[in-house]
């Protein structure tokens, strides 16, 4: 069963792509508020996929991929972020820290699930 | 010597027969040619004229196979434009179900709290991440003013947001008539005027108007708004007001409660201490 570990501050979006994830047959969602959350929640659950916002209070988005790439144990798992920050620019610097995939926001359900199914089947890595 | 003639006679009979036989033989040789020409003429007729009526046979099959053949490419392309029709109210249920599930998600959160500035946070929370808006504020009108007040925004500086009158500008007439507005070009901004929007929805309660929300800016990525996203902004803009509505009428009996309970406790107190005075 994969487990993805959703990092948003704002609740409402947290449980949009929660409630988005959880569609995809046997997904487990684990929800995380900001970075800081993040990595607790990396610590105690085996964690296949995360999707994180970038503008985040405590421990932003970007810094959590460094973290993540940093550490051996999660450096492996792949990162989505989910931002608002569309720019070109913006997309770049995330892709060079570490993350997988960009998904600007307003998030297209449809293109979620396939990059997230993608993603958990290993296709994408 | 009779004998001998005798002999003779026979033997030239027997010549004579052997000519006839041999006559006869010829003759028989010839019409055994000629009837052998006529064999092989037949046969070739025959032949010619099986080959016809195979011909005639496998040109009328292939006849039938190439109305088959096309019979089954026209099902084929019939099929071919279901599928594609299948697939395409597929892809549009699906959406559907996105945004209903959208929706529910987001009308769960509005009506989750009575605390007014957490249903003003949910409301920006909403109109930022799924309408994609950079710029934006929600103005509820002050009736006694007649005047829309921003109470939260997003983008912009809240306190230089100026206090439109009802029926006046762009934000004033939505919130008059209770109808939205979306400029025709959602990029093009008014330099001049950043408070002027590019799209303005009612928060309507049936149809009581109790604000707006005033866009001034889409997200670099939004170019403009699909039939979907005009479906999901009137949706949300109901659920929005009547949440809205409830948390501040909720907030403000909460208050006068408050307020009542303090007087009805000063009022207790006041005896007391003429008691014992």
């Amino acid at each position: 069963m994969p487990n993805v570990l959703v990092v948003e501050d704002s609740p409402t979006m947290r449980q949009l792509i929660s409630f988005a994830i959880k569609r995809i047959p046997n997904c487990r969602v684990v929800e995380a508020t900001d970075g800081v959350d993040a990595l607790k929640k990396l610590s105690s659950d085996k964690i296949d996929l995360i999707l994180a916002d970038i503008n985040m209070p405590v421990m932003d988005g970007l810094k959590l991929v460094s973290l993540v790439r940093g550490n051996p144990a999660f450096k492996d798992i792949p990162v989505i972020m989910v931002t608002t920050e569309g720019a070109e620019e913006d997309r770049k610097r995330a892709i060079a820290i570490g993350a997988n995939a960009y998904l600007p926001k307003p998030i297209q359900t449809q293109e979620l699930l396939k990059l997230v199914t993608s993603y958990l089947s290993g296709q994408s890595k | 010597m009779e004998k001998d003639s005798s002999y003779l006679s026979k033997a030239d009979e027997f010549i004579q027969m052997f000519k006839k036989g041999e006559e006869f033989t010829k003759e028989l040789l010839k019409e055994n040619e000629k009837l052998r020409y006529k064999i092989v003429e037949l046969e070739g007729l025959i032949e010619k004229s099986a080959d016809n009526a195979r011909t005639k046979l496998y040109e009328d099959r292939i006849k039938l196979f190439e109305d088959e053949l096309s019979l089954l490419k026209k099902k084929f392309r019939e099929v071919e434009e279901e599928n594609k029709d299948f697939a395409s109210k597929y892809l549009e249920v699906e959406q559907e179900n996105n945004n209903l599930a959208n929706l529910y998600v987001a009308s769960y959160q509005l009506h989750s709290t009575l605390d007014f500035p957490e249903v003003l946070r949910i409301v920006l929370e909403i109109v930022i991440n799924l309408i994609g808006a950079e710029k934006f504020a929600i103005m509820l009108i002050d009736e006694k003013a007649n005047e829309l007040v921003s109470v939260a925004a997003e983008g912009v500086d809240i306190t230089t947001a100026p206090k439109v009158q009802v029926g006046s500008g762009t934000s004033g007439r939505v919130a008059q008539k209770g109808e939205s507005y979306f400029a025709e070009n959602l990029t093009d901004l008014d330099e001049d005027n950043p408070f002027e929007p590019i799209v303005c929805i009612p928060l309507k309660i049936k149809e009581h108007v109790i604000g707006v929300i005033s866009i001034y800016k889409l997200l670099t990525q939004k170019a403009g708004f699909t039939n979907v996203d005009y479906e999901l902004f009137n949706l949300l803009a109901g659920q929005a007001a009547t949440a809205i509505f409830s948390s501040k009428l909720y907030t403000q009996s909460e208050r006068k409660l408050t307020t009542i309970q303090s007087f009805l406790d000063l009022l207790k107190e006041k005896p007391k201490k003429q008691e014992n005075r």
